[in-house]
């Protein structure tokens, strides 16, 4: 038995880690005590299981019979997309470079850093009130709408891929006595471009499916046609309409695929 | 010496055409939209001047309405967007599971669990609450199954790649040992994806947050409701201060988060 010794005094691998313990402790706690404040009981959740059951019932089959109120809001929602990705990406082009505080002074990239954040802050839901309230009902409020939410996430993260990027190739360029312009163009915009497009593509993306959503509140696209068929209980109407959404939506992201491998 | 005449070219004439086709797609796309869209020039006009309205309407931000309506609304929206993002577990990590290869080898399962994650996100967060309240009726439930569906797909799939990312080699040495699948997804998996956990979840319970905040428009509970109310009553001294409420907690949110994160990781 000579070399082996027993290890009685090993520290167990899988130890007790307390502090986790009392962070689930204190969840468990919070969700009681959020039930009783909230007033959320069994009684009515099982209700609302009836209600859900009778929803889906109404639901199947959906209806299309309304296609062609159904394929105007699709129009309306993809324009809407169209545009306000495409604005928004080529503003957020600019602002990005202008935001990013290793391209510019910092009196230029601290307003601009602020107003990208202030884009951000409120979810497009009311953004796209105020717009209602100044333009009015219709496909302009919903454009303008996704025109900031694009900012708010391209310009940002656009920011932080150039103040990630290489110096080194920045001057190799400066040193040939390039201008500004130049300098950007040819050694800034290929170390970022890849990424830029992924963001735009992202972004893309989620202003389609954000464009049959702004409808709500009354900035056009398939949104408001959702609305008020929710409105009229047309159930049927509802269940076609979302279909066409969750089509729209893959159909979306294939083609941001396609694109991205495009660009890589 | 020829190598000096040889023009040096980034891309292949392949990768050109195709970059040319996706902005020339762009272009048209734009274009058409642009002419087809309904846009009333009447409306853009005066919009300088309804802003205005809107913002001297706006302006003695009427504080005195914080603590008779406003302060319970915003406690209700942090509690369907906390309260949304534990429900949102119960579904995401066993989708999750599912959908991590290493964990899961079926595609059959993969594309069950894919369907679920890719339906839930589709759908956006006030449609899901517009479904939940004509299900449960309004009020907060259905704002927190609202935030709770609509996260799913988010968890899930972030969740699911951190699983796959995880190193294999502790799984295998506590497989050999013979633990049973329960106890190498404890004592294997758990400890390496509990930091992307912690951080995928904060992460959504900051865009819940958010979120919350507008399903009131819709009946589904918080300050969207009482927001809707006062903007319905043309009270925007009202509904300035419960944009500032709502503008001050989604920044409190954010500095938490940002705070948590940094120490945890």
């Amino acid at each position: 038995m000579a070399g082996i010794k027993s290890v009685q005094n090993r520290e167990n691998p899988f130890k007790h880690n307390w502090f986790i313990s009392a962070i689930w402790l204190l969840v468990v706690c919070y969700v009681l005590y959020t039930f009783n404040a909230m007033d959320l009981s069994w009684g009515r959740i099982n209700e609302g299981f009836g209600h859900a059951s009778n929803l889906l019932g109404r639901m199947i089959p959906p209806n299309f019979s309304r296609w062609s109120l159904l394929l105007s809001g699709l129009i309306e929602s993809l324009e809407i997309a169209v545009i306000s990705s495409i604005c928004g990406i080529f503003i957020s082009l600019f602002l990005g470079l202008f935001a990013a505080r290793n391209m510019m002074p910092s009196w230029v990239s601290t307003p601009v850093r602020a107003l990208i954040a202030l884009c951000r802050t409120f979810h497009p839901v009311i953004i796209a009130i105020l717009f209602v309230k100044s333009v009015g009902f219709g496909a302009l409020a919903g454009i303008l709408t996704l025109i900031v939410a694009s900012i708010g996430f391209i310009a940002k993260l656009f920011a932080e891929a150039i103040e990630e990027i290489s110096l080194k190739q920045v001057e190799a360029i400066r040193a040939t006595g390039a201008g500004f312009a130049s300098i950007i163009l040819f050694s800034v915009m290929p170390q970022v471009f890849a990424r830029f497009i992924g963001f735009s593509t992202y972004q893309l993306d989620s202003n389609l499916r954000n464009s049959t959503m702004v409808g709500i509140v009354g900035a056009g696209g398939l949104g408001g046609t959702l609305f008020s068929a929710f409105q009229r209980f047309d159930y049927d109407f509802v269940a076609a309409i979302l279909i066409v959404i969750i089509a729209l939506i893959m159909f979306g992201e294939f083609l941001s695929n396609i694109v991205r491998r495009i660009f890589r | 010496m020829n190598t000096i005449d040889h023009h040096w070219q980034r891309f292949t004439l392949r990768q050109k055409l195709s970059r040319y086709a996706v902005y020339l797609v762009l272009v048209l796309a734009f274009f058409q939209s642009i002419q087809s869209v309904e846009v009333i020039p009447e409306f853009l006009l005066d919009a300088p001047e309804q802003m205005g309205d809107m913002f001297s309407r706006m302006w003695p931000i009427d504080f005195a309405y914080y603590p008779v309506a406003v302060h319970d609304a915003m406690i209700e929206t942090l509690n369907i967007a906390t309260l949304g993002t534990l429900i949102t577990l119960i579904f995401a990590i066993p989708l999750a599971l599912m959908n991590a290869s290493n964990i899961v080898n079926s595609a059959w399962c993969h594309w069950i669990s894919r369907f679920f994650l890719v339906s839930s996100r589709s759908v956006n967060s006030l449609v899901w609450a517009l479904l939940f309240v004509s299900i449960f009726g309004p009020g907060v439930i259905a704002g927190v199954l609202a935030i709770a569906f609509r996260s799913i797909g988010f968890v899930g799939k972030l969740l699911g790649e951190a699983i796959e990312e995880v190193n294999m080699g502790s799984i295998e040495a506590l497989k050999a040992t013979g633990a049973s699948w329960m106890s190498i997804l404890l004592k294997g998996y758990w400890p390496q994806v509990l930091p992307a956990f912690f951080s995928i979840v904060l992460f959504r319970w900051d865009i819940n947050v958010r979120e919350s905040a507008v399903l009131g428009l819709v009946g589904a509970g918080g300050i969207g409701v009482v927001l809707d109310d006062s903007m319905n009553l043309f009270q925007w001294d009202r509904v300035a201060m419960s944009l500032l409420a709502i503008f001050i907690i989604v920044i409190l949110a954010e500095i938490v988060v940002v705070n948590i994160r940094k120490r945890l990781i």
